[in-house]
């Protein structure tokens, strides 16, 4: 095993991630501490631009994998596998999206390395020290496994590399088995549609699991009437099939910057408020006193929202 | 056709608990169905409902009193379920993700499943990990986050959410490993009917001699050292009082921002 660490870049639809420019700043954190090198893999896509792109400040090497367009988690596993073998790294960066989490895995299984998910902290030394959180970030957790290992990094927990490198850029010949890739990407879609954009409001009115049943959810129409609105919401409320999907704030639905967000019944995960948490004004509605929502709100209302939320309509003469 | 849907038990935390020793205290905590694998075993269901010839099975990793939860999911439909404890296992304090891979393909070279499903993550410790490391394990493709399936003779047409509101169409070679994303379908509750047949459905509790492991292969590469709180970083400003006066109060602070201005 070498000092070195291996993080790997991310990309959609000709475009590096986000979370490309995270593993970068995780990774060179961690090379600090074992006085390694840093080197980023770019698999798939115009991997020359990506690589010229992501060669920020920190990065010693950029392996690039010229095979396929998309994201392909058999080609993935293969091609790391074989770049690890290669760079035989301490530590194995990756990020913990929808795809990270679809090759991480089985990468880790296949290198029998340690596999810690969804990392908000690491520390490198004689092993790996590793923080996660667990029951819906109630508690925060301290994991410590052996070196090498593996982990997925969460979003936006650490900075994006920025700076201009001059990481030394090596074509990496990796041995893909055809046969061996069973899933073919056939396309993408957009969700949603409907007249509403959420992102478009100055202010939204955005609902949780706290109003309990689909027929509540008329209060908080009247709410948004009341202050001229627009009314989005949370996951579990376009699961319920209650509202469509374009209304919905978060990862996995609108990233929403308006001027003045209230979140009424809303815990307040971490997948939401990585959605919602550009708002200039957030004011929080919820009987939990311990919801994370507290934690980026700027006013909190501690109350039941079947109480406040009358009130309140009453207040601005609804 | 069979299908198996790994399933389990997650720890619910109360809003105000405490920490004993790197864990929830007892008293804080309550037991339920994964929200995630609750979506699993409904797809199942409903797989088994469209056509001639499924049998869906449920296996969990979890102590006897697991059973209730696992009843839960053959009251739904689920035809016959297992349930995979030993001393070794319990005596792990952070069951990692290898260790939950080697128990399940244990499970998975017994039952030769032709589809695997299990929930995206489990809400408890949150690794979103085991459903691809037990495809990669035991050779079946995968795909993770799945919020569309359609079974086409031997591969599925997929559907997968990606981030910011888009989807990946994908075509997967079966046998197949699926994490299945909550929204894929609306979980049905319990009949009565349902939870009276659950009664009689077999639950079959074996342990690591039973599937042909030992102690070696739970043994966690991950130890959990420390669990604690988060320190509130909040400089939220709390809006005290009744009802009347915190609307009150919350009415002055967003019309000083223009909200609700003719």
């Amino acid at each position: 095993m070498s000092e070195d660490v291996l993080a790997v870049a991310e990309h959609r639809r000709g475009s590096l991630r986000d979370a490309s420019f995270e593993v970068v700043s995780a990774g060179r954190e961690v090379a600090d501490a074992t006085g390694g090198r840093l080197h980023l893999a770019v698999v798939g896509g115009d991997v020359d631009a990506f690589a010229e792109d992501v060669d920020r400040d920190g990065v010693d090497v950029i392996h690039t994998v010229d095979h396929g367009e998309e994201f392909n988690h058999d080609v993935y596993v293969q091609a790391l596998a074989a770049l690890h073998a290669e760079v035989d790294p301490a530590l194995l960066v990756m990020p913990n999206t929808v795809n990270g989490l679809d090759y991480a895995p089985a990468l880790a299984g296949r290198l029998d390395l340690p596999l810690v998910t969804d990392c908000v902290e690491l520390e490198a030394g004689e092993g790996l020290s590793a923080t996660r959180e667990m029951y819906g970030s109630k508690v925060r957790t301290t994991v410590e496994t052996q070196l090498p290992a593996a982990v997925t990094i969460r979003g936006a927990e650490w900075p994006p590399a920025e700076g201009v490198g001059d990481a030394e850029v090596q074509p990496f010949d990796a041995p893909i088995d055809e046969d061996a890739v069973r899933s073919t990407v056939t396309g993408f879609e957009e969700v949603g549609g409907g007249d509403v954009d959420i992102t478009d409001a100055d202010v939204l009115v955005s609902i949780g699991r706290g109003i309990e049943e689909e027929e509540n959810l008329e209060l908080i129409f009247d709410l948004a009437e009341a202050l001229e609105a627009t009314v989005s919401s949370s996951r579990p409320i376009v699961d319920a099939g209650w509202l469509e999907k374009n209304r919905q704030v978060g990862q996995s639905g609108k990233t929403v910057t308006p001027d003045v967000y209230l979140a009424i019944g809303i815990s307040g995960a971490v997948q939401h408020v990585a959605g919602m948490k550009g708002a200039d004004t957030i004011v929080a509605i919820n009987t939990d006193p311990n919801a994370p929502i507290f934690d980026i709100a700027d006013y909190g209302v501690v109350g039941d929202l079947f109480d406040v939320v009358p009130a309140l309509i009453e207040e601005f003469g609804g | 056709m069979k299908v198996l849907v790994a399933v389990k038990e997650v720890t619910t935390v109360e809003d105000t608990f405490e920490i004993e020793d790197r864990r929830i205290g007892e008293q804080y905590v309550e037991y339920e169905l994964n929200e995630w694998d609750d979506y699993a075993v409904e797809e199942a269901v409903q797989i088994k409902e469209a056509s001639e010839d499924v049998e869906v099975v449920t296996v969990t990793i979890g102590p006897e009193r697991a059973e209730e939860t696992i009843r839960m999911a053959l009251a739904k439909g689920a035809d016959r379920a297992i349930r995979v404890w030993d001393d070794a296992i319990a005596d792990q304090e952070l069951l990692d993700v290898a260790a939950k891979t080697r128990l399940l393909a244990a499970v998975v070279e017994a039952e030769s499943p032709d589809l695997v499903l299990t929930g995206v993550q489990a809400g408890d410790d949150a690794f979103g990990a085991t459903g691809v490391s037990l495809a990669e394990s035991v050779g079946f493709s995968w795909a993770a986050v799945v919020n569309g399936l359609e079974l086409d003779g031997d591969r599925a047409h997929v559907r997968r959410e990606l981030e910011g509101g888009v989807e990946e169409l994908s075509d997967v070679d079966l046998p197949a490993v699926f994490s299945i994303q909550t929204g894929i379908n609306e979980p049905r509750y319990a009949s009565l009917r349902g939870i009276r047949q659950a009664q009689s459905k077999e639950i079959e509790a074996t342990d690591l001699t039973g599937l042909g492991l030992d102690a070696g292969d739970v043994t966690s590469a991950l130890s959990l050292v420390e669990m604690y709180e988060p320190e509130s970083q909040s400089d939220t400003q709390l809006i005290e009082g009744g009802a009347d006066e915190q609307a009150a109060a919350l009415a002055s602070v967003l019309r000083e921002r223009g909200v609700g201005a003719e």
